[in-house]
């Protein structure tokens, strides 16, 4: 009864969806609303492949049923068997060559398509991030700055005319991973001891979301992405408001004496203070974040007190263990991540 | 009760089929050789990738010997069967007990080689990917020589008790097609090993 | 030309002790009773995997549900895949080929009557290791419990670090084991195929069913081997301290990929291969014609067979090859397209011009050719790579390939079913329960994995046990999980259909379809030595020759 209740809204949303496209997209995933460059490549090769597939398939679809009533036995087609015929040279010939003939067409459009997206090369003015994938969670380095951050990636939007496109290096620490914004690109793995290679170029600004698409344990659901594509002086600003250190007043001084004393500093870094942890993400700057856990839930103080009091509870099998903390700790701790802005 | 009518022809046809002991054994012999190309494959790509520890081409020394005494083997057990194909079990018995010897000189040589490397050069399975390769590649050919001496140990067994007859000739070629293939292997484990990768 | 009168009797009505016949079946070397015992074997695995399905479904219904934990979830996902491939299609595909080789080439028995028990029992105890992996429960802080790595287990997630106790090697040691007997059963239809023919039936002559287990068995020769190499390696690195695939000391989580697809792929065509054999026995006989281009659907399976070897990393597009290795794997992809459709316009050509009688084999078989189309055609999409780097990973793929496993393989087993079950046990399948389970099963099939591919198009990336709203994916979920139940609906009679005519069905007769190859002139079923006297094979149809002496197929052929 409760799946049933739980499940009818579903019919409404999507029937909105369906009745008004402007109000409410298909997907902030879809593969077919690209907004960069590799995206838009594979989507334009997508539509060729499908008109192809598409032909074919209504070509033989209709053959199909065409036999399977014409051909039918009926009470008038009378005793004996048909007339057996067993090949014929000329049709398999040409059932032969047309197949073919379709295939080097795909062939030929999709290695110009492979071309395009694996032999670019950074112009330059181009973002270089390396992305460093963890169970369960994205480290990110920004080339040329002392910028490392966790879970949101922030890139430049690019002009078309004047590119500004973001590379992206793929190591992991651990498992294999894969790097999924289906808006902005294909995927590609991440894989240790084997540096990968992607880039983005967004056209528009805006927020896109993806996920972990290579399965890395029992966390993979809740590895999400966020990429925030700003103007270039949003970045700019971001990025050197990004490489400052920590700056926390002296209200939270409690809690950050906490923090460093209990073995949250063998995980975390906070730049400026005694945390130089590399295990876990760097929380210099956790409240430029708008999620925490990876996505796990909003990054409110409600969430982030649950989360610090014992982090399972919102993702059940994350490498951060509850430290047993007493309710004042987890106050004051709370109150110095609420200052690292 | 279902009765049925079915013309018998007069004539029947010459009928040659393979037979089947041979045809098992091929195809045995291409999923085994599908198995050695995949340790090669991973013996090849990490070839010069072992960032510490001992290196082939420090510690490997190609055991020339020892390869004799495996291609001889093949020259030998190829004589028994023709032997036994002419009736001749005595032949036959002795040619295959010096296959056996043969192919235990072998082991014994790898055992000694591999005792060396441990203790000596200190290298194991673990130590770096060499190794590991190493010891999986070479110690999985091992691990089919004793498979085939232990067939080969039981046919002996059978022929000083005097149950081989010259009509068990066809089972013996077909045993004789493992060892064939056995030192195949070891003719590629050779060159990959001892030449190529050092 | 003389002719010999056969009459059949049958066995007295004393049934004897179960005790003796529990012994009989056990002990058996008798082809036709370990088929059974394949496909019995494969039923029962068919069950538990179809149950996993519809936990993970369930949980799947609407976002961020709580019907299972991740734990849970993710050995579901990882013994469902182990157990429908390797405990259910593979059995399947087996204990059919166990039964009608041997019928269709005239062979008293498999060439290794031993060998063939040997390997059952060998596959079978495979099968009650994966799941005795159930039982080890929460020891070694839940570790000791049923694999959770998805079955193709992916280095590095598979090593001692990140595979904590004992459910990995339950995976590894249970496919190991049942990868031995796979290989002794191929090894058998191999030499059965080329040794143990009746005279006359040249290798030209042979039923399509038989050439193409013949391929089937060469590429489980082939294909087995770099699975089983792969395994050993796993284990050296998880139990002798190796370091083949060992991030930390240089070893690469690529290469377990590449020995794993190696395998993976020519793997389903193993099992697709069958299922083409089916077709193609099952629509000739219900358009009452003979199968359209016989030397060319030969040609295009060892095309097949051969090309299969070399499209692996189709798989891996994702992973960082270079564009020229993408490239050329694009290319071998689209070329086993080929033949591939040639297959399936032979079909369509047997069918033209035919009789066509839509009994319920042939229902199963004319939605096999519908269904086969569309997982081709998807394949050729996911055959693109950049196409396939958004669609890799994602729902697209899991729809896909289960549109060729269920919409193509399971429709063509079922259909194989009814076809041979009143061979099997002398009865006819009640054809009313029948079209019913046609029609439930259809309507759940499409239900299910027609609406699967949308949610892998907006994003949805495939082993998540949970999902966020918001994404667009939620209805599509929904509707993928509704269309379980008829699914589970249509099996249930199906089960029922079996259980109830192998006791109360009409008797059959040696050949109820009016069919032509060499089993349907013996009885139903048949006895132990199979045939007393076998017909004159002179064509690929020597029934056909038998009922129509005026016009028989070795004048045209």
């Amino acid at each position: 009864m409760r799946i049933i209740k739980n499940t009818v809204p579903i019919f409404y949303t999507a029937a909105a969806a369906w009745a008004n496209p402007a109000s409410q997209p298909l997907s902030p995933t879809n593969i077919f609303a690209p907004a960069s460059t590799p995206a838009d490549n594979i989507s334009a090769l997508s539509f060729l492949v499908l008109a192809v597939t598409g032909a074919i398939f209504l070509t033989v679809l209709c053959l199909l049923l065409y036999a399977i009533v014409r051909f039918r036995e009926k009470p008038t087609s009378g005793l004996g068997e048909p007339a057996q015929v067993y090949g014929s040279t000329q049709v398999e010939l040409a059932w032969t060559v047309i197949p073919v003939l379709v295939i080097v067409v795909l062939f030929l459009a999709t290695v110009r398509v492979i071309a395009s997206i694996q032999n670019a090369t950074p112009p330059p003015g181009a973002v270089e991030v390396s992305v460093i994938g963890h169970q369960y969670w994205w480290e990110y380095h920004y080339a040329h700055s002392n910028v490392v951050t966790a879970n949101e990636l922030h890139v430049p939007v690019s002009n078309p005319a004047h590119p500004t496109p973001t590379f992206l290096t793929l190591l992991s620490a651990d498992t294999d991973h894969s790097f999924w914004v289906p808006r902005l690109a294909g995927k590609t793995d991440l894989i240790p001891n084997h540096p990968n290679s992607t880039w983005i170029d967004p056209h528009e600004t805006g927020l896109y979301l993806g996920q972990c698409a290579q399965y890395c344990g029992v966390e993979h659901a809740k590895m999400l992405l966020r990429v925030y594509v700003q103007t270039r002086d949003q970045f700019d600003h971001w990025l050197a408001q990004q490489s400052r250190p920590a700056v926390a007043s002296d209200a939270v001084d409690a809690g950050r004496r906490t923090f460093e004393s209990i073995a949250c500093v063998n995980c975390h870094t906070i730049r400026g203070t005694a945390a130089v942890g590399k295990f876990g993400p760097d929380l210099t700057h956790l409240m430029s974040r708008d999620t925490i856990g990876a996505g796990a839930a909003l990054n409110t103080p409600a969430n982030l007190r649950r989360w610090i009091q014992n982090p399972n509870a919102l993702k059940p099998g994350c490498l951060m263990p509850a430290m047993g903390l007493s309710d004042s700790q987890l106050d004051a701790v709370t109150a110095y991540m609420e200052a690292l802005r | 009760m279902s009765a049925f009518s079915i013309p018998v022809p007069e004539h029947q046809p010459q009928w040659n089929l393979p037979a089947r002991g041979p045809v098992a054994m091929y195809c045995l012999i291409a999923a085994e050789a599908a198995i050695f190309t995949i340790f090669v494959v991973a013996y090849i790509f990490y070839v010069g990738k072992s960032a510490t520890g001992p290196q082939p081409a420090t510690v490997l020394h190609a055991p020339i010997f020892l390869t004799v005494c495996l291609l001889s083997s093949s020259l030998t057990i190829h004589i028994a069967v023709r032997s036994l194909r002419k009736g001749n079990v005595r032949r036959f018995a002795w040619w295959w007990c010096g296959t056996v010897v043969l192919g235990g000189i072998f082991l014994a040589g790898t055992a000694r080689e591999w005792r060396h490397l441990i203790y000596q050069d200190g290298l194991t399975i673990q130590t770096n990917l060499f190794g590991t390769t190493y010891y999986s590649l070479v110690g999985l050919h091992a691990f089919h020589v004793v498979m085939g001496l232990g067939a080969l140990t039981l046919v002996l067994a059978f022929a000083i008790h005097g149950d081989v007859r010259p009509e068990h000739s066809e089972r013996t070629e077909v045993l004789s097609m493992y060892w064939h293939f056995v030192d195949a292997v070891w003719v590629v484990v050779f060159t990959v090993v001892y030449i190529i990768g050092r | 030309m003389s002719t010999a009168s056969i009459t059949i009797g049958h066995a007295s009505s004393e049934r004897p002790p179960l005790v003796e016949t529990l012994h009989q079946w056990v002990t058996t070397v008798d082809h036709k009773r370990l088929g059974v015992l394949y496909i019995l074997y494969a039923l029962i695995f068919l069950v538990f995997g179809g149950i996993e399905a519809t936990i993970m479904r369930i949980q799947l219904i609407r976002p961020h549900n709580d019907f299972v934990s991740p734990e849970v979830f993710n050995r579901m996902f990882t013994m469902h895949g182990t157990t429908m491939i390797f405990f259910a299609a593979m059995p399947i595909v087996f204990g059919f080929a166990n039964y009608l080789v041997p019928l269709m080439v005239g062979a008293r028995d498999m060439a290794f009557p031993r060998l063939n028990a040997f390997s059952f029992w060998l596959s079978a105890f495979g099968g009650f290791l994966l799941y005795f992996s159930f039982l080890g429960g929460d020891g070694l802080y839940g570790a000791g419990n049923a694999p959770d790595v998805g079955w193709f287990a992916y280095a590095p997630l598979t090593s001692q670090t990140f595979s904590l106790g004992h459910s990995t090697d339950f995976w590894i040691l249970a496919v190991f084991v049942s990868g031995l007997g796979s290989m002794g059963t191929a090894i058998n239809i191999v030499a059965t195929v080329l040794c143990m023919r009746c005279p006359g039936m040249t290798l030209g002559k042979m039923p399509l069913l038989a050439w193409l287990n013949l391929v089937m068995g060469g590429l489980v020769i082939l294909s087995m081997s770099p699975l089983t190499a792969a395994q050993l390696m796993l284990l050296i690195d998880r139990y002798l301290g190796g370091h083949f695939f060992d991030a930390q000391a240089g070893g690469s989580a690529v290469l377990w990929m590449h020995f794993f697809w190696i395998f993976g792929h020519p793997e389903v065509y193993v099992l697709a291969i069958p299922a083409f054999a089916f077709a193609s026995e099952i629509i000739p006989v219900f358009s009452r014609k003979a199968i359209f281009g016989y030397p060319v659907m030969v040609a295009a399976t060892l095309a097949i067979g051969f090309i299969s070897m070399s499209v692996w990393a189709h798989h891996m597009f994702t992973v960082g090859m270079t564009a020229a290795g993408n490239t050329f794997f694009v290319l071998s992809t689209m070329a086993i397209a080929v033949p591939t459709g040639i297959k399936i316009f032979n079909w369509l050509a047997t069918m033209w011009g035919g009789k066509i009688q839509f009994r319920t084999p042939m229902l199963f078989c004319v939605a096999f050719l519908f269904q086969f189309l569309i997982a081709g055609l998807t394949g050729i999409m996911l055959s693109a790579a950049p196409f396939d780097w958004q669609l890799s990973g994602s729902y697209f793929v899991v729809a896909h390939f289960h549109y060729v496993i269920v919409g193509g393989i399971l429709f063509t087993v079922f259909g194989a079913f009814y076809y041979w079950f009143p061979k099997m046990s002398g009865r006819m399948y009640n054809e009313a329960l029948g079209k019913l389970h046609f029609w439930l099963f259809a309507i759940g099939f499409h239900l299910t994995f027609d609406f699967m591919h949308i949610p892998g198009l907006l994003g949805m990336p495939r082993r998540i046990y949970t999902y966020e709203p918001g994404r667009g994916w939620d209805i599509w979920n929904l509707i993928v999980t509704i269309g379980v139940f008829f699914q589970a609906a249509g099996t249930l009679v199906f089960l029922g259909n079996l259980l109830w005519s192998k006791w109360r069905g009409v008797a059959a007769g040696s050949d109820p379809w009016d069919a032509w190859t060499l089993e349907w002139s013996t009885a139903s079923p048949p006895p132990a030595y199979n045939f007393a006297v076998l017909p004159e094979v002179r064509s690929r149809r020597p029934l056909w020759d038998l009922k129509h002496p005026e016009d028989p197929d070795w004048h045209y052929e």
